[in-house]
């Protein structure tokens, strides 16, 4: 089973922090691999500014990454701002052939500057597509695992500890404000860098731990949406973002209805809520998107809310906790333990299956949101 | 020249050793009750004298000879009409076990099934014998990785279905803010008592299956639903609630259709669905038939005809027959009858157009699934050839269908409803969870629930298969009130019921090992093998062996 950890913090603090809190739950994995995912980023040596996108990702060659660089810069007209060179001793891990970890800050092209907010977003994610399949078409020589503004990703094969100390990320020249990680790979499919969690769409991310093994069928349904960024899954918790996605950009619903969407109430559950007729509504034309795993999400939002969910079965553990303005996530309470120490233990939350927990923006408190409440929007009564 | 007359045979006598089924009497046991011969349904049964020689010999006497003894013997039939079907009826009845009949491999009466000029016809289904294709699949993809399997007795599942058009889900929420009408929806149980028309069934036989689905929803809360077939229903179930676990079907011939639309104003509840037919999988491109001798004094009222006149319903009607035009007139015509809150679909025999039928539906608003019935079905009455050879069979079929909604993204939108074979062999669970992981939101099963709960006796060696023949040995498919009398609702009722309690736990069975509790595992092809290479490659699932 993998291990989560995810910690939320109004001042910035270093990605090695989180990976000291995934080594106290490495019971749990295998070293097969760790997805990272900083956001709110703050880099020593230079000053970012929020709507910049930042691509992150892995070449393996010099010339996929000349490619990319045709690309970006004369193809598409990005500018580079600024590139993060990461300190890199491979001898702490397996993989060799990692030509060049790279995280870079760009400029969007003057000419996008007419476009509206939407189109900005469609143009950044089908950018960061084309590398991809770039990457797939010369052998997997180019890894993209985000192009976004304020988003920092890092995929490795090992033990964190080990992808930190190789990537040198504890020497404090990056740091965020969400932070969150996974360990261990997927487990049913093959082993793979884009298959470490998390998984990231137009800023939409999530992790997971747990099988999902409603994955074939909500998989061939989101490919028939006709949405470009329905793509990839090579791994099966990849759909958890997606549907998520899908929740939030495309029917524009509010977060809390992720829950209805992915595990919704039963009918006598629904005669009682005050919005059932709707949410039995929504359940029927969403019943596809019902995850079968036992499975506890955690996710962020581009504005810098996390969340966290369990499953129906709730037989995945996770733990909420922390003090205003720190908040951890993590799958074992020993992880919250070493991201936040010093809070009061006897306010950590653990979900039920009725629960989303919403840490918003501004990190005062949490959200224990029940899926028999009232939604908060008027658009779905 | 002239055939010699001392020798009694004709170019179609048969002797019983020609026919599929021998009768083999014991007459050392057989106390001569005769309830043998009057259970027989098809009359094969004949007592008759015979002489025995009593050869004596008494070594002290000059005397020579024998004695000769007349005893009642039984003789079996060997007329074609006449001949034994084997349906066991008298082996059962016989108290001293005196008589039963013996399946003959070797027999050559098909050679001579065709007195005065008719192609055999019979009813049931086809007469394949073995594993059908469904029985090879095999599921799975068992959990154990990161996640063990769930416990099938304790966990909480959730098993139906959807019946009725699912609206893509941005399409829902904008008509949910504007008000606008949104597609009847049933949840149900997706096993499904398939169309078998109240006309074919016995009153008694139909009654039983009504209370069994009435007990199963309102007692055990499995939300069985059952279609009736063309025939119509008895004007009391269109007035009562049960009406709600109806899915009444129009046909071609529109029989019972009058009392059905005198009965709307009346009507307590809406029923489950309409199902128009279009064709189906054991006589795909006929009408129906119901021969005289069942149409009793009651069908012919529920149907509106006289009594005891043959009832062919039109292959091609004008109204129906094109399915393009019928996907315009009926479906709108029918969802307005019931005011667009009754789901109405079309059910279709398995052919190489099914997908061209589908996507007709899919450019419909008001159609609302389609149920697609593969060649293995079974029928009241209809031509051998048909039966056995004519149709396509339901896996691919169906599978086709689902993987060309998967690429249309509308897979959630026309749920796809298979029948045709489904527990041909007794696995009927097994069989619909395969077909439901191809891609079908739901199975109608007809025969399998004749043979569970009322104990059909036609299996696929052509033993029984007398139901278009009004004689059915059990009273299931007979409206001679002698005959049907032999059927106890009551007792039918409590057999859907179990059989559909077993279902229920037979499906958690295979969902807990595949880590599926919360929802129907439909399209889950991932979790199904077959040894079959070709078969596996034509359904796009895994290859085992
Ligand atoms: S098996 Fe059936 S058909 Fe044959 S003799 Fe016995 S009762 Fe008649
Ligand atoms: S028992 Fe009745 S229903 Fe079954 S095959 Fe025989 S005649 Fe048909």
């Amino acid at each position: 089973m993998c291990r989560l950890a995810l910690k939320t913090a109004t001042t910035p603090f270093s990605p090695y922090c989180v990976l000291q809190a995934m080594e106290t739950m490495q019971e749990g994995y295998d070293g097969s691999g760790l997805g990272l995912l900083l956001r709110g980023v703050e880099f020593k040596d230079f000053s970012y500014r929020s709507p910049d996108p930042i691509l992150s990702g892995v070449a393996h060659t010099e010339e996929a990454l000349n490619r990319l660089d045709q690309y970006m810069l004369q193809k598409k007209g990005f500018t580079k701002k600024y590139e993060h060179e990461f300190q890199v001793d491979l001898s702490e891990i397996a993989a060799t052939d990692r030509y060049k970890y790279f995280t870079r800050v760009y400029q969007i092209p003057r000419h996008w500057n007419a476009y509206s907010k939407e189109l900005i977003e469609h143009e950044l994610m089908m950018t960061s597509l084309h590398l991809r399949k770039d990457g797939a078409d010369h052998g997997e020589d180019l890894s993209i695992f985000s192009f976004w503004p304020d988003v920092v990703m890092i995929k490795e094969i090992d033990w964190p500890l080990a992808v930190g100390r190789a990537l040198s990320l504890d020497d404090g020249r990056i740091k965020a404000r969400v932070i969150m990680a996974q360990g261990r790979q997927n487990t049913n499919y093959g082993v793979n860098l884009h298959a470490c969690h998390p998984f990231f769409l137009q800023g939409i991310a999530t992790m997971t731990n747990g099988e999902n093994t409603a994955f074939l069928p909500i998989k061939e349904w989101l490919e028939g949406r006709d949405f470009p960024g329905y793509t990839g899954y090579q791994s099966d918790s990849e759909v958890f973002a997606h549907i998520l996605h899908y929740v939030i950009r495309q029917l524009k619903l509010p977060l809390q209805t992720y829950k209805h969407v992915i595990t919704p109430l039963n009918n006598k559950e629904l005669a009682a809520h005050p919005q059932g007729e709707f949410l039995r509504g929504l359940r029927d034309v969403c019943r596809r998107l019902i995850i079968d795993g036992p499975n506890a999400v955690i996710g962020t939002l581009p504005d810098e809310t996390c969340l966290l969910v369990m499953d129906a079965k709730k037989m995945r553990p996770a733990t909420v906790g922390g003090k205003p303005g720190e908040w951890a996530i993590a799958s074992e309470m020993c992880g919250v333990d070493a991201l936040v120490p010093d809070r009061d233990r006897s306010k950590d939350f653990q979900p039920m299956r009725e629960h989303t927990i919403i840490i918003p923006p501004d990190r005062q408190e949490l959200e224990i949101w029940s899926q028999f409440d009232q939604l908060p929007q008027t658009q779905a009564a | 020249m002239v055939p010699i007359r001392s020798v009694t045979s004709d170019p179609g006598s048969l002797s019983p050793n020609d026919l599929p089924w021998i009768i083999e009497h014991n007459e050392d046991r057989c106390t001569l009750c005769g309830k043998c011969a009057a259970v027989c349904p098809v009359n094969t049964l004949k007592l008759s004298y015979m002489r025995k020689r009593m050869p004596k010999i008494v070594l002290s006497s000059s005397e020579r000879g024998s004695s000769y003894k007349t005893f009642v013997g039984i003789r079996q039939n060997t007329d074609v009409g006449q001949r034994c079907i084997g349906c066991g009826s008298c082996a059962m009845v016989c108290p001293n076990a005196a008589i039963h009949p013996i399946h003959n491999k070797t027999d050559r009466y098909r050679f001579q099934n065709t007195k005065k000029g008719e192609a055999p016809t019979r009813g049931g289904r086809r007469n394949e014998p073995g594993p059908s294709l469904l029985d090879q699949i095999s599921f799975n993809r068992i959990s154990m990785l990161t996640d063990p399997a769930l416990d099938a007795g304790r966990h909480e599942f959730s098993l139906n279905t959807l019946l009725g058009r699912v609206l893509p889900p941005e399409e829902f929420i904008r008509r949910q803010t504007t008000g606008e009408w949104t597609p009847p929806i049933r949840e149900i149980f997706p096993f499904i008592i398939g169309s078998m028309s109240f006309g074919a069934l016995s009153p008694n036989m139909w009654l039983g299956l009504l209370q069994g689905v009435a007990y199963c929803n309102e007692v055990l809360g499995i939300p069985v639903v059952m279609a009736t077939g063309e025939g119509g229903c008895p004007p009391w179930v269109l007035k009562s609630p049960f009406l709600k676990y109806i899915i009444l079907q129009i046909a071609s011939g529109y029989f019972g259709w009058d009392e059905i639309i005198r009965a709307i104003p009346e009507m307590q509840c809406d029923p489950a669905a309409i199902e128009i037919k279009y064709g189906q999988g054991a006589k795909p491109g006929d009408g129906g038939l119901l021969m005289w001798y069942k149409v009793s004094k009651l069908i012919a009222r529920l149907r509106g005809v006289p009594e005891g006149v043959d009832l062919p319903s039109p292959p091609v009607h004008q109204t129906l027959y094109s399915i393009e035009e019928s996907v315009m007139k009926m479906i709108q015509t029918m969802s307005m009858a019931f005011n667009f809150k009754v789901p109405v679909y079309p059910k279709i025999s398995g052919s190489n157009s099914a997908k061209s039928v589908l996507n007709n539906l899919v450019r419909n608003p008001y159609a609302s699934a389609l149920m697609i019935d593969g060649i293995d079905g079974g029928t009241g009455a209809a031509y051998n050839i048909s039966m056995d050879a004519t149709g396509h069979p339901i896996a691919s079929n169906l599978r086709e269908c689902y993987l060309d909604l998967c690429a249309q993204g509308k897979q959630n939108e026309i749920p796809l409803f298979a029948a045709g074979g489904v527990g041909k062999n007794g696995n009927v669970t097994q069989n619909g969870m395969a077909l439901i992981m191809l891609g079908a939101s739901g199975v109608h099963m007809g025969k399998y629930i004749m043979q569970s709960a009322a104990g059909c006796l036609g299996n696929e060696q052509n033993r029984c298969n007398a139901c278009n023949l009004g004689i059915c040995p059990k009273g299931i498919t007979s409206q001679n009130p002698k005959i049907y009398r032999r059927l106890d609702p009551d007792r039918v009722a409590e057999r859907v019921a179990e059989t559909f309690m077993s279902i229920k736990t037979e499906m958690k069975k295979v969902m807990a090992p595949l880590g599926r509790s919360q929802s129907l595992p439909i399209g889950m092809s991932d979790a199904l093998g077959i040894g079959n290479k070709d078969a596996a490659e034509r359904l796009n699932i895994r290859y085992v062996c």
